[in-house]
């Protein structure tokens, strides 16, 4: 897998110094508005067939980046190229059309699909709005996809209630991939589920990416799943990426401090087990008001002086390998 | 480099010949009736917490893990709910025919609970340090100026930075992992033997995940208590708990010391859900897919008979689907309910 994605295969989506603020009021009260930097220039380029993790924790921007690569929000600043194509310069038409081949997978598939109507009709509506196929083929179409993705095409008669969280994340699966998509977008696709049906839906994902040819972008907070699932992976912390690199490098040789000690606080099912644990203090900072320097600074255990001072910039240490730290460097 | 290396006792029986049991559960049932009819949830569970260990109720949603831990301090809403059999003992009394009256002075003193969010313990009008100053009013004999200190003290010992502030502070200006160790704080303040733990990491961070179970740790090592932890996450199991109990569709499947139960699962459940968790300790190639179970978890209206989980089971046979398997001892202190391992 990881070594399936060449540096020569064709860049599907790109990123540029994509930044998203928003507005937050201190108060009720307050007329003093203050300002949430949840995404704070980040890059990053997935190639055809690729995977790409974006992983951190609550707050670290990266379903905000989920949203804005598909212009389902409008960026403060930067740009996003699909297929070439800068989204944000597209008229609402040519954005429209070209939303066929990017879709999105949300993490809860009950807020996320419309109680009120059949999931026939959910899967039905992709084809309406793009104007695709007549009412015959689309019926056969539908009942394709709910193969596709493990039900039985007579449960299109149900509604999204008379289904587990797991058949539902199904439906919503199989909404995302109706029109053939070049690009899906996962947001925690599988952190609502339960154990035993998590693998079934990351499975699931795996055999659509081989049999449709699709590229995800990946977003989850759980490190263990990334690892199965991603090709490379970005890690973010406060609105930045602080680690890029292909998923072998960075599960073998982490090079943030933040990238390591997520590593290390993930429980093992081994017990017994005496572990080393870099120590982290403390929780995320606000994003109201980041910390000056190195956004990690004040959790860092190997922290010095000139992380106070200075932004470290994420640079290249190895081939392929980024990581934003003065100490690492 | 600054590691700090963690060392637990866990994982480790306590070093007496027969631990006493602080809680012992025989033959708990409980249902549920929704539109007139009775659902049941949990379906005669027995198990007993010893002295100083942390056990583990594991499960999927639905398997009857946080009703059964509700039932203890009977916080379960009746109606709908109903306990329908069963004793749970504590010392000499059963909890379940304690009067109002007196099982209000064990709860928060003998038994505290602390939940997955905090925000629905926690009461978001009183501040923090109020409340736990409540608390200790309410169950220990401490004046109102020594209860504030000893609160301090509380909130400094769950690690939360300059706690004369945050005493004075509403659970909403607090961050999550803070919000948990003020609802952790308050639940050892009147030093309890049993703390029922319902998913206490589950909506935490991975990181913030780490220092709350080593604070559970440090809290049991320091003050002897029994903790009862329930949880879906084998990785928190395997971290912090001495033994384990994992129930599927309202019944217990199987039990057994941990170190015991993740070398040699018996259960089919037990070692799909350990397989089908995609882990760090697979090797460098990647495994293209992971070992799923198949189906999904029954409803509490259609368990299937025989074994419950027959259906999803990859080697169920003839007697699996008519017969039902009973929980039977396969080695020492270690217990499965399944007819092909025993």
């Amino acid at each position: 897998m990881a070594s399936s994605v060449k540096i020569s295969d064709p860049v599907l989506l790109q990123a540029r110094n994509l930044k998203k603020y928003f507005s937050a009021e201190s108060s009720n009260y307050s007329r003093s508005s203050q300002t949430v930097r949840a995404l704070d220039g980040v890059s990053f380029t997935l190639r055809e067939g690729e995977t790409l993790g974006l992983v951190g924790e609550s707050g670290c921007g990266k379903s905000t980046a989920a949203r804005t690569v598909l212009r389902l929000t409008e960026p403060t600043a930067g740009e996003v190229y699909f297929r070439g194509q800068n989204l944000f310069e597209l008229s609402h038409n040519d954005l429209r059309s070209l939303r066929k081949e990017m879709q999105i997978i949300f993490q809860d598939p009950y807020a996320s699909l419309n109680p009120r109507k059949r999931v026939r009709d959910i899967l039905e509506e992709p084809f309406d709005i793009h104007r695709f196929v007549n009412g015959k083929e689309r019926n056969e179409r539908v009942a394709w996809l709910m193969e596709r993705v493990g039900l039985s095409a007579d449960q299109g008669e149900k509604y999204p209630h008379e289904f587990s969280g797991g058949q539902l994340q199904r439906v919503g699966i199989a909404r995302a991939i109706a029109l053939h998509p070049r690009l899906v977008v996962a947001d925690e696709p599988v952190s609502a589920l339960d154990v035993s049906i998590r693998a079934q839906v990351i499975n699931l994902l795996l055999d659509l990416k081989e049999s449709m040819a699709i590229s995800y972008l990946f977003i989850s907070h759980d490190m263990a799943v990334v690892r199965h699932f991603c090709d490379r992976i970005a890690v973010m912390y406060l609105g930045k990426i602080v680690e890029l690199a292909n998923s072998t490098q960075l599960y073998s040789t982490p090079q943030h401090p933040y990238t390591e000690a997520l590593l290390q606080a993930i429980p093992r099912m081994d017990p017994g087990s005496k572990k080393q644990r870099l120590k982290v203090r403390g929780d995320l900072p606000s994003a109201i008001d980041p910390p000056k320097g190195c956004a990690f600074q004040t959790r860092c255990p190997i922290s010095e002086k000139r992380c106070e001072e200075s932004i470290p910039p994420l640079k290249e240490i190895g081939s392929g390998h980024h990581a934003a730290c003065f100490l690492r460097n | 480099m600054h590691y700090n290396s963690i060392e637990r006792s866990n994982n480790e029986l306590p070093k007496k010949n027969m631990p006493t049991s602080e809680l012992r559960v025989q033959n708990l049932k409980i249902a549920f009736s929704s539109n007139g009819e009775e659902q049941v949830a949990v379906r005669g569970i027995s198990y007993h917490l010893n002295q100083g260990e942390t056990l583990a109720l594991v499960g999927e949603s639905g398997c009857g893990k946080t009703v059964s831990a509700l039932s203890i301090l009977r916080l379960i809403p009746q109606p709908p709910g109903k306990i329908l059999d069963g004793k749970i003992l504590f010392g000499k009394d059963d909890l379940l025919k304690l009067p109002a009256k007196e099982l209000r002075e064990r709860r928060g003193r003998d038994i505290a609970m602390i939940f997955q969010d905090p925000m629905t313990c926690l009461n978001p009008v009183l501040t923090v340090g109020e409340q736990i100053i409540e608390t200790l009013l309410r169950h220990t004999a401490i004046t109102r100026t020594a209860a504030r200190k000893k609160t301090i003290e509380l909130l400094r010992q769950v690690d939360i930075p300059s706690p004369q502030q945050k005493l004075d502070q509403y659970p909403h200006q607090l961050s999550g992992g803070m919000r948990q160790r003020a609802m952790i704080a308050m639940a050892v303040s009147c030093s309890p033997r049993v703390l029922i733990a319902d998913e206490p990491t589950t909506a935490l961070d991975v990181l913030v995940q780490a220092q709350i179970l080593d604070l559970l740790a440090q809290l049991k090592e320091e003050t002897l208590m029994s903790i009862l932890l329930i949880t879906h996450d084998l990785g928190v199991v395997a971290e912090i708990a001495q033994r384990v109990l994992v129930m599927y569709a309202g019944e217990i499947v199987e039990s057994g010391p941990v170190q015991g139960l993740f070398r040699k699962p018996l259960h089919p459940y037990t070692t799909g859900l350990m397989n089908s968790v995609p882990t760090l300790e697979h090797n460098q190639e990647k495994i293209h897919r992971l070992s799923e179970i198949s189906g999904t978890v029954p409803s509490l209206s259609q368990t299937p008979p025989g074994c419950p989980f027959h259906p999803r089971c990859p080697s169920a046979e003839a007697q699996c689907r008519t017969e039902k398997p009973v929980l039977k001892e396969a080695t020492p202190g270690h217990t499965v309910s399944c007819w092909l391992n025993q």
